[in-house]
């Protein structure tokens, strides 16, 4: 049993809070991944559960036991770091085996175990190279091998893929998730990446500021954010955000956008944002994906409306378009078939259903 | 940067010449060897002489004939030197005084280094530059501070250090030690934080940081450190002259000079012969050590 557990952790530099009391319970053999801009504390996080930073307040364990002052050797963790972090002077075989000769396990049961994880690794042709010899995605595989032959109880990834170019990071993330499905360890596995996050993780944990926003599963946090950080953090292109006011007119609500855009505001929502008509500060939220064109079969809670495209992107799969509402950009995705030309007016279709009203004071998804 | 200018210069609308850039690289390598060859002939013609004049007899020098080249070869020069045991005495003397120099040198200052560049502790910095400061000041201001200090032990301990070729084991380091260890926390400094963490959660105590990782990562410049060390160690003269003076304590700068300059007689066949002997070990020590002198070695630790 591997669960870590965060109890109102606080890391202060000298004045400087660089984590703000979080709290946290990361259950045996799950894969959460922290997620957030650059500066937020989610490497702080990481680096003060491997036991690399002194912890201002607050309490880490680890499998039931409090490590606040063990020492990281003593904690029964391994870690990936973002520049693989490789003895250069040894060969690959020594690199992943040198934690086992510190430990003086016996020489045969250090080879056993360093074959068996370069087996899984698919590195087993290079246990004689030195680091230098072996490329990019090659090194990141054999600091992931050291990790694994020390069979810890917490692997923890400290950005392992922002050095690879985009394609391998795709080839390598895929590779993480086998990896963590064939070995099965509590993995705590930082990221700047919100699609790395969301593809890897059993939960994410969003982090902003020193704080977590959200921890949820990728799907969660997607479609019900708790927060306007969450809501435009994860997702790409981002969602659209524009501020907007709600009325009551005719027994129904009505979100209100600049440039003469009201939408209805869908029926299983009404009792919810009611309490808020009439308040400033208001802003509708969208996702790109539910501004499309428009077609014939229009679900409830779909609405039509007219817009001149300022630019237009062809993906191939689809086509991005940007147009603006009240001085914010928006942007849209809509099928390449759909004739978006920019300067040209298209018939779109908002989905309400997925819509999201936000108190822009607090920052809080209603 | 020379090739670039030329490049800028001509602009798009000139034709391009081929080979231009080569042409500038010819000229840039002209260069370079012109001043390399001043460089070598500048810093080699003094070996050359004194190997010259180590093989001419004392009547061949005395006499005003071509000093640039041998007439009547002869190993008289060297015979008299190695046979006479006042000679291997300053040989004996300035390998042991070199020999524990540099092996204290590099122990304290690769530890130091360690400590001070890894160490986090409550003013570590300011430390690290207070010992480069001590480098800094001359040994001539303290040569007078410092044979006051060993009187001064010698008349509470009984120790005597003064006349004694050991003495040097002391003071020595008090050059070596501090540019050492400048060297050395440049080095450290230069190996990613990440190497050192990777080995304390492999489970390594910083002593094994240090052996394991460091020092094999450092190599190139432990082999700086200690070239450095060697030569100040072999090469000073200040200090052995104003704290030895018996001929059995002498190390070679020292004893060459006073045992070969006897009033106004310059034995120059000798004290050429000398100077080759005493400057051999450090050209084969450099030349053996070079090979190791290996640069790029922390390539592949990282992503550059």
């Amino acid at each position: 049993m591997a669960q870590v557990t965060l109890r109102k952790l606080v890391k202060n530099y000298d004045e400087t809070p660089a984590v703000r009391g979080i709290d946290l319970d990361i259950v045996d053999k799950e894969f959460v991944v922290l997620v957030g801009p650059s500066g937020c504390g989610k490497s702080t996080t990481l680096r003060m559960i491997a036991g690399l930073e002194d912890i201002t307040d607050g309490e880490i364990s680890i499998g039931g036991h409090v490590v606040n002052d063990v020492p990281p050797k003593d904690r029964d963790i391994a870690m990936v770091f973002q520049n693989y972090a490789l003895y250069p002077h040894m060969t690959v075989f020594e690199n992943m085996s040198f934690g086992l000769r510190l430990k003086k396990v016996p020489k045969d049961e250090i080879r056993k175990q360093v074959e068996h994880a370069a087996r899984i690794l698919d590195i087993s042709e290079l246990l004689d190279r030195k680091p230098k010899q072996l490329s990019g995605g090659q090194r990141q595989r054999v600091a992931m091998g050291r990790a694994i032959v020390r069979d810890p109880k917490v692997f923890l990834f400290d950005e392992p893929l922002s050095n690879l170019d985009a394609k391998l990071r795709v080839q390598m993330r895929t590779e993480i998730k086998k990896v963590h499905q064939k070995v099965r360890t509590t993995t705590v596995y930082v990221t700047h990446d919100q699609v790395e996050a969301m593809t890897l993780a059993d939960r994410v944990v969003v982090m902003n500021a020193g704080r977590i926003e959200q921890v949820g599963t990728p799907n969660d946090l997607y479609h019900h954010p708790r927060t306007v950080f969450v809501a435009g953090f994860i997702g790409s292109p981002a969602m659209n955000f524009i501020p907007c006011g709600l009325e009551q007119a005719a027994g129904a609500l009505r979100v209100v956008l600049p440039d003469g855009l009201a939408f209805p505001v869908p029926a299983d929502r009404a009792d919810r944002y009611a309490k808020h008509v009439g308040k400033g500060n208001l802003v509708f939220g969208l996702r790109p994906e539910h501004i499309t064109e428009t077609h014939r079969n229009i679900e409830p809670n779909q609405e039509r409306f007219q817009m001149t495209l300022e630019v237009t992107e062809p993906m191939g799969m689809e086509t991005l378009i940007y147009f603006q509402v009240g001085g914010v950009e928006v942007c849209g995705r809509v099928n390449p078939a759909a004739g978006a030309e920019p300067s040209q007016p298209i018939d779109l279709l908002a989905d309400l259903n997925h819509m999201h009203l936000i108190d822009a004071q607090s920052g809080l998804v209603l | 940067m020379a090739t670039a200018t030329t490049i800028d210069k001509s602009g798009p609308s000139r034709p391009i010449h081929h080979g231009s850039m080569s042409r500038d690289r010819r000229r840039a390598l002209l260069w370079s060897y012109f001043f390399l060859v001043v460089f070598v002939i500048f810093f080699l013609t003094p070996p050359v002489y004194m190997l010259i004049t180590s093989l001419k007899s004392s009547t061949e020098i005395a006499g005003a004939r071509n000093p640039w080249w041998v007439f009547e070869p002869t190993l008289m020069n060297y015979e008299a030197l190695l046979t006479s045991t006042e000679f291997l005495t300053f040989i004996l003397n300035s390998a042991m005084v070199s020999i524990i120099v540099v092996s204290v040198t590099m122990v304290v200052s690769v530890l130091a280094a360690f400590a001070l560049s890894r160490m986090r502790f409550w003013g570590s910095a300011t430390l690290a530059t207070g010992i480069f400061l001590c480098y800094l000041i001359p040994e001539t201001l303290l040569f007078i501070p410092l044979f006051k200090m060993f009187a001064v032990v010698n008349e509470f301990t009984g120790i005597q250090l003064l006349n004694k070729w050991y003495v040097l084991v002391l003071v020595y380091p008090t050059l070596t030690v501090p540019f050492c260890t400048w060297i050395m926390i440049g080095y450290f400094a230069s190996i990613p934080k990440e190497l050192d963490e990777a080995a304390l959660i492999d489970g390594a105590t910083y002593m094994q940081t240090l052996t394991k990782i460091f020092i094999p990562v450092a190599l190139p410049g432990i082999i700086a450190a200690t070239i450095f060390a060697f030569t100040v160690s072999r090469a000073q003269f200040l200090y052995p002259l104003a704290f030895t003076t018996s001929s059995d304590q002498l190390v070679l700068p020292v004893g060459i000079v006073t045992s070969l300059i006897k009033g106004d007689v310059y034995n120059w066949g000798q004290i050429m012969t000398g100077a080759l002997i005493a400057a051999a070990p450090p050209l084969v020590i450099y030349a053996f050590l070079m090979d190791y002198y290996i640069a790029g070695l922390t390539a592949g630790a990282t992503k550059g």
